[in-house]
């Protein structure tokens, strides 16, 4: 297989890089759709092998399209599920304790500061 | 007996010195520094309150009893160090109680996260979702809880890093880390300002896992800045200096290798670690020097001594 290095990463976090793919877009997608969303970084029998993996443990559902399948998120339990986790630590500011949040809220300074951070790109010279 | 008072007042001087110091060290030094003088300070204050407990208890019969004592110990007035001893135990008792409260909340939210999240399969947890968000869900194994705005406002190779960030948070086991300062935090209220640099520098350390990741360090800064922006400008403006930079910008910066502020010199921050050191070693010092006092007053009370 090509992309050596990506292929060799662990099925569960290619099982993630697919399904926050399926997540992120609107309507089901073919097995070439998500290879192509992701950037071509996994073959497409690997894709059509994760997404047969991860239909049968019941995360997404499928569809006859054409001669193959057409996938989505399944909404059902898990989804409900997450979404109840979610509500609750959400709640509590005290979760701050022990879940790190990936990004904190800004303030306008610092959305300004960030924006001009972002548009200037790599400093020349740095690391 | 007057040593005693040193791990109490420590923590002020010491705090300060921490915070100056982690803004200068790597991410990971930083966190270690963070951690140990949290912990240590806080095992030190609540020793040291546990010493002023001792002379004020031995008027209690039972427990001059329990300790052989033929007189109570004392080098000061008695009305002193009765009252000094039950407002430390009060001080002793309010700690461990809210250390209690603190860590069975920490157990029962992270139990009931994990029963509910026993039903997702896979490391990924999908919360459909308009607010984007994203935090890593300690446990085993541990999850990665993200909402679906979230997942949209992100390239491919951004949710790449993203990932990568709360994969380095569980694998480094980070919750403990957070869990260990905040409850020291509940021993001596200085501490708490070591919790926000502590989280910082957790940022950090899964920031620069993420862009070893992807292999991209622009690409990882442009997860972390388009994440920060999605979720908009914070609904009330976050009482800090203006003139300080909140954590995302400085994490952006940090890995686009933009400086922020002026580093403090070599010659300052070599200053501010000796300063350190010495209110650490001091506070050691007057905690043994305390320990030892002690012990002789219970010699002398016992008899043993003339």
């Amino acid at each position: 297989m090509n992309g050596a290095d990506k292929e060799r990463r662990p099925a569960g976090e290619l099982e993630s890089g697919v399904l926050a793919v399926l997540w992120a877009m609107d309507g089901p997608l073919t097995p070439g759709q998500v290879q192509q969303a992701l950037g071509g970084s996994l073959a497409r029998t690997t894709v059509t092998t994760i997404l047969t993996r991860l239909h049968d443990k019941g995360t997404v559902v499928r569809a006859r399209s054409g001669r193959g399948y057409a996938y989505a998120p399944a909404q059902d339990a898990p989804g409900l599920t997450a979404r109840r986790m979610h509500s609750e630590l959400a709640k509590d500011e005290d979760h701050g304790a022990v879940l790190a949040r990936f990004v904190s809220q800004l303030s306008d300074a610092d959305e300004r500061l960030l924006r001009s951070l972002l548009d200037d790109g790599p400093a020349g010279g740095g690391p | 007996m007057s040593l005693v008072w040193v791990p109490l007042l420590a923590p002020f001087l010491a705090v300060p010195a921490a915070r100056r110091l982690a803004d200068a060290l790597a991410p990971r030094r930083a966190a270690a520094l963070l951690v140990c003088v949290a912990v240590g300070l806080a095992g030190c204050a609540a020793a040291a309150l546990a010493l002023l407990v001792i002379p004020g208890a031995s008027y209690l019969p039972w427990v001059a009893a329990a300790g052989e004592l033929l007189t109570p110990l004392t080098d000061g007035p008695p009305a002193v160090t009765v009252g000094v001893s039950v407002a430390a135990a009060g001080l002793l008792g309010a700690s461990a109680a809210a250390v209690t409260v603190r860590l069975l909340g920490h157990r029962a939210d992270l139990r009931d996260a994990r029963a509910q999240a026993g039903a997702v399969h896979g490391e990924l947890a999908v919360v459909p979702d308009a607010r984007p968000d994203a935090f890593a869900l300690p446990g085993r194994p541990g999850r990665i809880v993200v909402t679906t705005a979230m997942l949209r406002a992100l390239e491919p190779g951004e949710r790449t890093a993203l990932f990568a960030h709360e994969r380095a948070h569980l694998r480094g086991r980070h919750h403990l880390l957070l869990a260990a300062v905040d409850l020291a935090a509940r021993c001596h209220p200085a501490l708490r300002g070591l919790r926000a640099p502590l989280g910082y520098a957790l940022e950090r350390i899964a920031d620069e896992a993420a862009a070893d990741a992807v292999g991209d360090r622009t690409l990882a800064a442009r997860a972390v800045g388009r994440a920060a922006l999605a979720g908009g400008p914070a609904p009330r403006p976050r009482t800090v200096l203006a003139a300080t930079a909140g954590p995302v910008p400085r994490r952006v910066a940090a890995l686009l290798g933009r400086e922020m502020g002026a580093r403090p010199a070599p010659r300052l921050r070599r200053a501010v670690a000796a300063g350190l050191l010495l209110c650490l070693v001091t506070t050691g010092a007057a905690e043994l020097s305390a320990a030892d006092t002690l012990h002789a007053h219970i010699e002398v009370a016992q008899g043993e001594r003339p």
